[in-house]
C-alpha cells in the first residue's frame, strides 16, 4: 500500500511542538487517572488545567539531539585535547585540585540526582507540556554528570583522592550534607521537589555555582572544568525558565496552593543556602587565583538576581524566603567557619587542606573588612604557627551536627558570629539538635522525615561505619582508621595536610620536566 | 502534619538511645573558643561521673587550644540546654540530669581564645 507522504510542507515551530509533546498524551482506559499518577495530590497542590502550562522553549525531542549533540562534540573535544596536552600541569597550583575533588565528590553526584528526580517529577505529573520539560531536564542533568566526571576523571590518574566518588558519596562525613539535600528532595512530593530543585536550587542559587566558580576554574587554567561548566550553564536558562514557569504554573492555578509553596520557598531556600556553604570555600580558600569572594558574589547573583525575581512573584502573593537577615549577616562568615571545619578534620576527608598564605590572608581582609581581622585571622595565624612547629592541628573528637543539613554545629548566633548557635527541640521523648532558627523549622514541620536523618558522627558511634567483619572490641581497635578504610581514603595519600603531599610533590616535578630541559 | 505521605509513615528514630549499645550521647561546646569548629559529641555509659567526662574526655577534645590550660575549673560556668546550671561532679550524667543527647556548655571567665578572638 503507497503511503502519503502528506502536504510536503515542514511543520511549523508550534504545530511541530504540539505534535511532538501534547498529542503523544492520551487518556486512561482500563485505568483511573489517579492510579496511573497516584503523587499528585497528597502534597496538597491543586491543578484543575495541566493544558495551562506553556513551554517557552517548545523545544521537541529531535531538536534536543541535535542541539546537545553538537555541544557534545566541541566539549569532547576539548577535553580530549586538555588530556593530549597535559593540561593539569597548567594550573596555578597543585591545591587548585582540591576545589576539584570536592566538585567531583559533592555537586557532581547532585547532577545525577537531579537527573533521577526529574524523571520521576514527569512521571508524576498528568500534563504532558511539564512531562516532556522534566524529561529534557533529566537528560540534560545525566549528561551533566557524565561530562563532570568525563572532564575530572583525567586527573584521577595523576592525582589522589579522585578515586572512588559514588562509593564515597553514601559514606564519607561531610558527603551526608549535599546527599542527604537531594535525598530529601526526591522523596518529597513532585510538587515539592520542582520547587525544591526545579525552582529553588537551578533559579535562585546554581548560577553561583556554575558562574563565579567555574569562571574561578578559567583563572585558574583549568579548561576542562571551565568547558563543561559552561556547557552545563548553557542548559541551565531552560532549566530556570522551567523552575519559573512550574511554580507560577502552580500559583496561578489556586489560591490554594500559594501558601504550601511559600514553605516550600522557605525551607528550599534555606536548605540550598547551606549546602553552598561548600562553594563558599571554595571560591575564598580553594582557588589559588580568586575571582571574586563569596560575600561579592552572594551579593550579586542572590541579593541583586534573587531579589529582583521575588519581587516579581510578589504579585502571586509570594513573599520572600525567611531568615533574609540572618543570610546577610552570615555573608561575612560562613566560608571561613567552613574553611575552619575541614582544616581541622583535614585526617578525615579525601582531600587537602592547608594554611594560607600572607598574600591570601591579606587578600581576605580586603574582601571582609569587618569580620576577617577580628575573628578569622588570628585563628589561621595560630594553627600556621603551629604547623610550621610541626604541631599541625587535626581535630579527631567527632563534632555535633545539625539534625537537617547535617553540617556539623559550626554556625554562629544570628548577628554574634562570636556565639555557635544552638536550637534543640523535643519530640517523642527524644532530642533533636539544630544549627539555625531555619534548619529547627524545616524539622517541627515534618518530624517524622527528619527523626531519620543518616548523620555520619551518630553513626560511627553505633558501629555502622566500619569494614564488613569488623570487630570493635579487640585491642588496639582504631576507630578513625577503620572509618577512614570504610570510606575507602588512603590515610597519608588522600588527607593531611596539602604541604608534604604526595600531589604537592608530584605536581612541582612533573611541571618541572614539562617546563624545563632538567 | 508530621509528615506529608501517601500512606501511614511511621517508622523509629534513627538515633535512638538503644542503638548505642548501652551507652547515650553527650554533647559539649566550649563557649568563646571557635576554634573548635562546633561542639563535641561524646559517647558514654549513662553511669559515667561527671567528674570522668571534665578530667577523661575534655583534655584530648580540647587541649589542643594554650588557653585550656589555663582554665580554672572552680570558676567554670556551665550551661544545659542554654540555661544556667550546676553540675554535681561525683554524680552519673544520669543523676545529673543528662540524658541521651544533652548539650551542656562551659565558660571560662578570662579566657577569650587566641588574641582574644573568641577562636
Amino acid at each position: 500500500m503507497d503511503m502519503k507522504a502528506g502536504s510536503g510542507k515542514k511543520l511549523g515551530l508550534k504545530e511541530k511542538y504540539r505534535h511532538m509533546t501534547r498529542e503523544l498524551d492520551w487518556e486512561t482506559t482500563y485505568q483511573t487517572r489517579q492510579d496511573v499518577h497516584p503523587l499528585v495530590e497528597y502534597e496538597g497542590i491543586k491543578i484543575h488545567d495541566w493544558d495551562k502550562w506553556e513551554d517557552p522553549f517548545r523545544l521537541t525531542m529531535d531538536a534536543y539531539w541535535k542541539y546537545q549533540s553538537e555541544k557534545e562534540r566541541k566539549l569532547y573535544a576539548i577535553i580530549e585535547a586538555y588530556a593530549q596536552n597535559n593540561g593539569h600541569l597548567n594550573v596555578t597550583d597543585a591545591r587548585y585540585l582540591n576545589a576539584i575533588k570536592l566538585f567531583l565528590t559533592g555537586i557532581s553526584p547532585l547532577e545525577y540526582m537531579a537527573h533521577r528526580g526529574f524523571a520521576m517529577a514527569g512521571r508524576a505529573f498528568p500534563g504532558a507540556g511539564p512531562r516532556v520539560a522534566c524529561l529534557m531536564q533529566s537528560l540534560d542533568e545525566l549528561r551533566h554528570a557524565q561530562t563532570q566526571i568525563h572532564s575530572l576523571s583525567n586527573y584521577n590518574k595523576y592525582y589522589n583522592g579522585f578515586h572512588d566518588p559514588a562509593h564515597m558519596l553514601q559514606r564519607v562525613w561531610y558527603l551526608s550534607v549535599p546527599r542527604s539535600f537531594f535525598d530529601d528532595a526526591v522523596t518529597a512530593g513532585p510538587f515539592e521537589f520542582m520547587v525544591a530543585i526545579g525552582f529553588s536550587f537551578e533559579y535562585v542559587l546554581t548560577n553561583l555555582l556554575f558562574v563565579p566558580f567555574v569562571s574561578g576554574a578559567a583563572y585558574n587554567g583549568d579548561m576542562g572544568t571551565m568547558t563543561f561548566g559552561f556547557s552545563a550553564q548553557s542548559d541551565e536558562a531552560r532549566h530556570m525558565t522551567l523552575g519559573l514557569e512550574i511554580i507560577k504554573f502552580i500559583l496561578e492555578q489556586d489560591p490554594d496552593n500559594i501558601p504550601i509553596v511559600q514553605r516550600w520557598i522557605d525551607k528550599w531556600t534555606w536548605r540550598g543556602y547551606r549546602v553552598l556553604t561548600l562553594v563558599g570555600m571554595m571560591m575564598d580558600y580553594m582557588l589559588p587565583k580568586r575571582i571574586m569572594s563569596w560575600k561579592e558574589a552572594w551579593e550579586v547573583y542572590f541579593e541583586q538576581n534573587g531579589g529582583a525575581l521575588f519581587k516579581d512573584l510578589a504579585r502571586y502573593g509570594i513573599r520572600p524566603p525567611k531568615w533574609l537577615d540572618q543570610i546577610s549577616f552570615d555573608k561575612d562568615h560562613i566560608s571561613h567557619q567552613a574553611w575552619s571545619t575541614f582544616y581541622q578534620y583535614g585526617a578525615a576527608a579525601d582531600f587537602h587542606t592547608w594554611s594560607p598564605t600572607d598574600d591570601e590572608l591579606d587578600w581576605l581582609s580586603k574582601k571582609y573588612p569587618n569580620s576577617f581581622d577580628k575573628y578569622y585571622r588570628p585563628r589561621l595565624e595560630f594553627w600556621r604557627e603551629q604547623a610550621e612547629k610541626g604541631n599541625r592541628f587535626y581535630n579527631t573528637t567527632l563534632p555535633q551536627l545539625c539534625q537537617v543539613c547535617q553540617i556539623p554545629m559550626v554556625f554562629t548566633e544570628p548577628g554574634d558570629p562570636t556565639k555557635t548557635c544552638y536550637r534543640e527541640v523535643d519530640y517523642q521523648g527524644e532530642k533533636f539538635h539544630f544549627c539555625s532558627d531555619g534548619c529547627k523549622d524545616i524539622f517541627e514541620h515534618e518530624p517524622e522525615k527528619y527523626k531519620q536523618s543518616w548523620l555520619p558522627v551518630h553513626q560511627i558511634y553505633q558501629g555502622n561505619c566500619f569494614p564488613e567483619g569488623t570487630d570493635p572490641t579487640v585491642e588496639g581497635f582504631e576507630p578513625l582508621a577503620k572509618v577512614l578504610e570504610y570510606y575507602h581514603v588512603n590515610f597519608g595519600r588522600d588527607n593531611l595536610d596539602f604541604e608534604g603531599s604526595e600531589d604537592q610533590k608530584n605536581f612541582a616535578a612533573w611541571r618541572g620536566m614539562a617546563t624545563t630541559n632538567e | 502534619m508530621d509528615v506529608a505521605a501517601i500512606k501511614e509513615y511511621k517508622f523509629e528514630s534513627a538515633d535512638r538511645l538503644e542503638n548505642f549499645h548501652g551507652n547515650q550521647l553527650l554533647y559539649v561546646g566550649w563557649e568563646d573558643h571557635l576554634m573548635f569548629c562546633a561542639p563535641f559529641c561524646f559517647m558514654l555509659p549513662p553511669d559515667t561521673p561527671f567528674q570522668a567526662v571534665v578530667d577523661n574526655m575534655l583534655p584530648g577534645a580540647f587541649g589542643y587550644h594554650p588557653d585550656f590550660a589555663q582554665i580554672d575549673w572552680s570558676k567554670t560556668e556551665w550551661f544545659k540546654s542554654g540555661e544556667p546550671w550546676t553540675p554535681q561532679p561525683d554524680k552519673s550524667l544520669a543523676e545529673n540530669g543528662l540524658g541521651h543527647k544533652a548539650v551542656i556548655r562551659f565558660r571560662t571567665p578570662g579566657l577569650t581564645g587566641i588574641k582574644g578572638s573568641c577562636s
